[in-house]
């Protein structure tokens, strides 16, 4: 009669289990030590003088700058927010990898500038100053850009992308092609010279915090708003609607919920649409943050790539975290490495991006699909 | 072996005609396109391999090929230019440039292995921006402006002057490059790395290590186009982080997904055509400057409707002639969907 009996461990498997845990352990330390480090190096080490000074010093030794520089972080976060969570959304319901997420982002951008220039005119030869610019003159171009650009999106779902749903690897191909020829074009219509649309001057100004005296960019914090209100819609939506329901079931599950007689099709073109309309609008708060030219369009689209990648693709929540994080990294390690060597920051995004996918291959929040 | 087919006799056509090339063509030709035609397809031979080998489209074969071709310029230059200028002899450029271009490699390699599909897509654009990013600001090893006045080995003296030199180190290049591939696709790591792109649960319970062969194969890849890189600053004398932008990084892709993605030949083809197309479109007046707009139609135009690139059209038309049909399981990596996990 047999007997059941736990089944001898070899000496082979023991050994494997064994470096298994060694291996585990010097992956902990290495993050520990990646992670501690650099806190430390902020919070207390950084100095002002002699070899390693860096421009602020410690966070202990001048707490305004290391305030201001969170601030920064998460400002920043907030528009990175902005873009990627449409690419985000995009993917989680479709699984499409937006690849022209870049240039529609460009392309928002370039239409609220054009259409700032004409309804108030060309400017001086540094383009238009806040001071010539009211609100209307902002908003007005912001949901011009914003539209156009989600027309544009679901145009490209519908005519490009509706019939090979399911062909992950053509659908992102297909999205490369039309990203070139998109880049290609704006370069000829707007040109290769850096340009910025500018913010009504109600708000181009400096707020005072009335903590450690900072006196902080209001423009930056209304960017962060505009962020916190987009994620609250979007969550609102996703949670608290019969459509944002029906995405979540297709995430889960399209056919399924095909199956259900819902119609998915509409859905993907609401999703299309809404994730194309944030990378405009993303354009266009980035072209009045900072500027629009040629070849941006890869920047943002990194931001994405690395936004989602930290976070896990398809998840809000990953988005939101994921922006913090690559924001806070790229601006801390600018203000913070030594001052002869912050040309380097560039490297710590790929060091967070390098440690996240070595620790959690499918990001923070990421589930298999 | 001996078997005559339509694939050997037009391959060996092509070499034969690459081969007499400079006796025939004008030296433009040959110094500016066709030479320009090899490396790019060594790049895009390693991109082709790792798709069709082993499941992984790879974005960072340009990055690879450009952490080899600045390594190759910060060690080979003698002042007057950005960069470290090493001085050193061109060809321990080489192997440094190779070297730690293929250092890299499997360090990518091994961070992006546990992804498959677009996800693996993804990371490995993400690698090419950031690459393209570090070159233009790290100013010591090149910064936006690049380094200038890279030399290619005494051997192969003045580029501009010996056009005919380099074109045949480069044809040599490409023709080992395109047999060692070949080899290695039949090797006993060649066959479970195809294994792996099938099934890689399959293949891990059959106590294969999925990742490794993953990484491995990237490591490998970055090898190959590590030699296009040098190739290319030799032919070039001059990189910029331009040189490996986001432009150059779909330039390669475009080249690899025209030429086909599942045979190695196309790499060569795409290359010929990609050239081709790039340096004559520039006299069709309504073309002119809009290079890329065109390219981009061309691609968008062959993913569309021939997923296997020229050379599947080419496959297609000897179907066609033949009457016969091509089994289900050579279609291209872009149609196959992801692999479903039987758990």
């Amino acid at each position: 009669m047999a007997v059941d009996r736990p089944p001898a461990i070899s000496n082979r498997a023991r050994s494997l289990a064994l470096r298994r845990r060694v291996l585990l352990v010097i992956g902990w330390t290495l993050l520990a030590i990646l992670v501690i480090v650099p806190l430390l190096w902020v919070l207390f080490l950084a100095p002002t003088t002699g070899k390693w000074a860096t421009a602020f010093g410690s966070a202990v030794h001048d707490p305004k700058d290391f305030l201001i520089t969170v601030l920064n972080g998460v400002t920043a976060a907030a528009l990175y927010f902005v873009v990627a969570s449409g690419f985000t959304l995009i993917f989680g319901l479709m699984r499409v990898v937006n690849m022209a997420h870049g240039a529609l982002f460009l392309f928002g951008g370039y239409v609220a500038l054009k259409l700032q220039r004409g309804m108030v005119g060309e400017g001086g030869s540094f383009g238009l100053t806040s001071a010539q610019v009211n609100l209307t003159h902002w908003i007005i171009p912001a949901i011009v850009g914003t539209v156009v650009v989600a027309a544009m999106g679901l145009a490209m779902q519908q005519v490009f992308l509706r019939w090979n749903q399911g062909q992950e690897l053509r659908q992102a191909l297909i999205t490369i092609a039309i990203s070139i020829i998109l880049a290609d074009q704006m370069l000829a219509h707007f040109g290769g010279v850096a340009e910025d649309i500018a913010w009504p001057r109600n708000i181009d100004t400096f707020v005072n915090l009335r903590v450690q005296g900072i006196l902080y960019t209001e423009t930056r914090l209304v960017i962060l708003g505009i962020a916190l209100a987009i994620g609250i819609l979007l969550w609102l939506w996703l949670k608290r609607t019969r459509t944002g329901m029906v995405i979540r079931a297709g995430v889960d599950d399209r056919a399924m919920v095909s199956a259900l007689g819902i119609n998915i099709q509409l859905t993907f073109a609401i999703a299309f649409a809404v994730g194309s309309a944030l990378a405009g609008l993303g354009g266009v708060i980035g072209g009045s943050f900072a500027s629009l030219a040629p070849g941006l369009d890869a920047n943002w689209l990194l931001y994405s790539l690395v936004v989602v990648i930290i976070g896990g693709m398809g998840s809000l929540g990953g988005a939101a975290i994921g922006s913090l994080l690559l924001g806070l990294t790229s601006n801390f390690s600018a203000a913070y490495l030594p001052s002869t060597y912050t040309y380097y920051s560039i490297i710590f995004t790929f060091m967070l991006v390098a440690i996240i996918l070595a620790v959690r291959p499918l990001g923070l929040f990421g589930r298999p699909a | 072996m001996t078997r005559i087919t339509p694939d050997r006799v037009v391959g060996i056509g092509a070499l034969v005609l690459a081969v007499i090339a400079p006796f025939i063509v004008s030296s433009y030709w040959v110094g500016a396109l066709l030479t320009q035609m090899l490396f790019l397809g060594i790049v895009a031979a390693s991109l082709i391999f790792l798709s069709a080998y082993g499941g992984m489209i790879s974005l960072a074969q340009v990055a690879v090929y450009g952490i080899a071709g600045f390594v190759v310029g910060n060690a080979t230059t003698n002042g007057n230019t950005k960069g470290l200028n090493l001085g050193w002899n061109p060809w321990w450029g080489v192997i440094a440039g190779i070297a730690i271009a293929v250092g890299v490699g499997l360090l990518f390699g091994a961070l992006a292995s546990r992804s498959v599909g677009i996800y693996f897509l993804m990371i490995t654009l993400t690698y090419s921006v950031i690459a393209n990013l570090t070159f233009g600001q790290v100013t010591d090893v090149s910064g936006f402006g690049g380094i200038s006045g890279i030399p290619a080995p005494g051997a192969i003296g003045r580029v501009e002057a010996h056009q005919n030199r380099l074109y045949y180190v480069a044809l040599v290049a490409a023709f080992l490059v395109y047999l060692l591939l070949r080899y290695v696709a039949r090797t006993p790591f060649g066959l479970t790395l195809q294994g792996v792109r099938d099934d890689p649960i399959r293949m891990a319970s059959l106590g294969y290590n999925v990742n490794l062969h993953r990484t491995i194969a990237f490591g490998f890849a970055s090898f190959v186009a590590s030699i296009g890189g040098v190739l290319f600053v030799w032919w070039n004398g001059h990189i910029d982080p331009a040189s490996i932008d986001l432009g150059a990084t779909i330039d390669v892709l475009v080249i690899a997904v025209i030429g086909g993605l599942y045979r190695l030949e196309g790499a060569w083809v795409g290359a010929l055509f990609f050239v081709i197309v790039n340096n004559y479109s520039q006299q069709i007046s309504f073309i002119g400057p809009r290079f890329h707009t065109l390219i981009g139609a061309i691609f968008l135009l062959i993913v569309l409707v021939s997923p296997g690139g020229l050379v599947g059209l080419w496959e297609r038309a000897l179907e066609l002639a033949s009457g016969t049909h091509k089994e289900p399981s050579d279609r291209t990596p872009i149609e196959v969907g992801p692999v479903e996990s039987h758990v």
